[in-house]
C-alpha cells in the first residue's frame, strides 16, 4: 500500500511531468493561456493517461515487442477519441478553445512515455496510481502556469478581475510569454530541488 | 638592484584598458544624444533616462548580492543598458515603463545567462522588445518635438517611418530636420548629429570597429534604394538611413562586444544580415521599424557565424 502511495505522489512533485521530466511541453505552451483551458486539457490528458495505462498494463504480456509502439498508439487514440467526443458533446465551448490540441494528446510524449516507461513493466494497481499521479501532476502544472499567464497577460483569473488598474502585460498571452514562464518555473523548481538536496 | 627584476608570465606589455574604462567611455559617448533628446523632447526625456539607469543599476546590484557574485555595478555595463533602453523609448511613457523594462533587461536579458559576458542577446534590446510586445500603446505613442507644438503634454505625432508605412506624404520633413532630430521618435534615436559625435569618440578610441556599423548602414541603404519604392532602383535611401533607430542601433547596439561575432569576417556578415533584416522589416514587415528585431535575430545567429568564420590556426589545414 505504501508503495502505491509513493507511485501516486511521485508524479505530483518529485517526477512532475512538466517541471522535472519536461514532457508534454507542446500542449503546455499552447493551451496555458487561461485557467479554464488548463483544467479542461488537464482532465482530458489525465483521463487518457489513466485509461491507456490500465489497458496497456493489462495486456502487456500479449503485445509483441516489435510492434509495441503502434499498439500503444491505437490504445491511446481510442481514449483520446472518447475524450474528444465527450468534450464536443458536453462542453462545445471548451472544445472550440482547445481546438487541435485535444486530438494531439495521441502523440503527447507524456502519455506515450508513461506507457513505454512504466505501464508495460508494472502491474495493474501500480500503473493505475502512476497514471493518476502523473495526470494530476500535469494538471497542477498546467493550472500553475496558466494562472500566472492569465493574471499577467489579461489581469484576470478564471475571468474575474483581481487588481483594479493593473495594466495587462500582453506578452504573457503570447507563446513567447509561455516559454518565459515555463523557463522561470523550471529554474525555480531546480533551485528548490538543489536547496533540499 | 636585484630586487627590481620582476619575473612574471606574459603578457609583459599592458595597455591601460579595462572593461570598466571601455564601458564608461561608451556612457560618455552616449551623452550627446541624451542632451539632444532632452533639448528636443523636454525634461520628460531626462526623467525616463534617469529612472531606467537607476532601475538597471539597482537590479544588477540586487542580483549580485543574491547570487553572491562579485558586485559588478561599478563597471558601467548596467548604466549603458539603462541608457540604451531609455533611448529606445518614446519620451512620453509613464515612468513605471522604463523601470519594468530595465529590470527585465538586466534580470532576464543578462543575469539569468550569468551576467556580463554571458548574455546571448543585447540586454537593452531584450527589454525594449519585451515592452513593445507587452504595452504597444505606450511604445507607439510618440511626442512631438517641443518647438513645433504648443505644449508637449498634448501633442502626439507619428514617426517619419510610421507615416511612410501608412503611405502619407513626407514632403514637409527635410533631410536636415531628420539629421538634427526635429521629428517624433524615441529619445535617443532622433538626433543623428549627436549620435555621430558619440560614434566618432568610440571609433577614434578604437573601442568599436567600422565593420558592423558601415556594412549595416550600407546594406540597409542599398536594399531600400533597390526595393524601397514602387519601381526598382528609386527608393529614398537617405531617408531610411536618417530615420528610425538605424544610426543608434548600428553604432551602439549592433557593436555590443558580447553578442556579436569576434572576427572581422564574421562582423561583416553580421552587419549585412542586420541591414537586410532591417530593410525587409521596414519595406514589407508589419512594423514600421525593424532595427531592434534585426539586431536580436543576428545576435541569435552569432554563435553560428563565429563557428564558420574561425581563423585558421597556423599550421593546420
Amino acid at each position: 500500500m505504501k508503495n502505491l502511495i509513493k507511485e501516486f505522489t511521485k508524479g505530483i512533485i518529485k517526477e512532475n511531468p512538466t517541471f522535472v521530466l519536461a514532457l508534454g511541453l507542446c500542449p503546455t505552451l499552447a493551451v496555458s493561456v487561461s485557467v479554464v483551458n488548463a483544467i479542461g486539457m488537464g482532465i482530458a490528458a489525465t483521463f487518457v493517461l489513466l485509461g491507456s495505462s490500465l489497458i496497456i498494463s493489462l495486456i502487456r504480456d500479449f503485445i509483441p515487442d516489435k510492434i509495441r509502439i503502434p499498439c500503444y498508439i491505437v490504445i491511446i487514440a481510442t481514449f483520446v477519441t472518447i475524450a474528444e467526443l465527450c468534450m464536443k458533446a458536453y462542453s462545445p465551448a471548451l472544445d472550440r478553445s482547445l481546438g487541435i490540441y485535444v486530438p494531439l494528446i495521441v502523440v503527447n510524449c507524456m502519455v506515450l512515455g508513461r506507457a513505454e516507461a512504466f505501464a508495460c513493466k508494472n502491474n495493474l494497481a501500480r500503473s493505475f496510481f502512476d497514471g493518476l499521479g502523473m495526470g494530476i501532476g500535469f494538471t497542477l502544472a498546467l493550472i500553475l502556469i496558466s494562472a500566472i499567464r492569465e493574471f499577467l497577460g489579461s489581469g484576470q483569473i478564471l475571468g474575474h478581475t483581481l487588481v483594479k488598474g493593473f495594466e495587462p502585460i500582453f506578452v504573457f498571452g503570447m507563446p513567447s510569454g509561455a516559454l518565459l514562464v515555463i523557463g522561470l518555473l523550471l529554474g525555480l523548481f531546480n533551485l528548490l530541488k538543489d536547496k533540499r538536496a | 638592484m636585484i630586487n627590481n627584476l620582476i619575473v612574471s608570465g606574459s603578457p609583459h606589455i599592458h595597455k591601460q584598458e579595462s572593461v570598466s574604462r571601455i564601458m564608461w567611455t561608451v556612457v560618455i559617448s552616449l551623452i550627446p544624444a541624451g542632451i539632444a533628446g532632452v533639448i528636443i523632447f523636454g525634461l520628460d526625456a531626462l526623467w525616463v533616462t534617469l529612472v531606467a539607469v537607476v532601475a538597471a543599476v539597482l537590479t544588477e546590484l540586487i542580483f549580485g548580492i543574491w547570487v553572491k557574485k562579485k558586485i559588478t555595478v561599478l563597471d558601467g555595463s548596467a548604466v549603458i543598458t539603462g541608457i540604451l533602453l531609455a533611448f529606445n523609448l518614446p519620451s512620453g511613457v509613464p515612468l513605471w515603463l522604463p523601470i519594468v523594462g530595465a529590470v527585465f533587461s538586466i534580470a532576464i536579458g543578462k543575469q539569468v545567462f550569468g551576467g556580463l559576458g554571458q548574455n546571448i542577446f543585447n540586454p537593452a534590446l531584450v527589454g525594449r522588445v519585451f515592452l513593445m510586445a507587452s504595452w504597444p500603446k505606450y511604445m507607439t505613442t510618440f511626442t512631438q518635438p517641443l518647438h513645433t507644438g504648443v505644449g508637449y503634454d498634448a501633442l502626439t505625432s507619428a514617426t517619419p517611418l510610421v507615416m511612410l508605412k501608412e503611405g502619407k506624404i513626407l514632403e514637409h520633413i527635410s533631410y536636415l530636420d531628420l539629421f538634427l532630430g526635429k521629428h517624433a521618435g524615441c529619445i535617443g534615436e532622433v538626433c543623428i548629429l549627436a549620435l555621430l559625435i558619440g560614434a566618432a569618440i568610440l571609433l577614434i578610441k578604437g573601442y568599436i570597429s567600422w565593420h558592423i556599423p558601415l556594412t549595416y548602414i550600407f546594406t540597409t541603404a542599398m536594399f531600400t534604394y533597390v526595393f524601397g519604392a514602387a519601381q526598382l532602383f528609386s527608393g529614398d535611401w537617405l531617408f531610411h538611413i536618417l530615420s528610425g533607430g538605424l544610426i543608434l542601433g548600428a553604432f551602439f547596439m549592433a557593436t555590443d562586444y558580447v553578442a556579436t561575432p569576434l572576427t572581422a569576417r564574421g562582423q561583416l556578415i553580421f552587419g549585412i544580415g542586420c541591414g537586410l533584416l532591417t530593410a525587409v522589416i521596414r519595406i514589407w514587415g508589419g512594423y514600421p521599424e525593424g532595427v531592434s528585431y534585426a539586431i536580436l535575430m543576428m545576435n541569435a545567429a552569432t554563435p553560428f557565424i563565429d563557428r564558420y568564420t574561425k581563423c585558421r590556426i597556423y599550421g593546420t589545414r
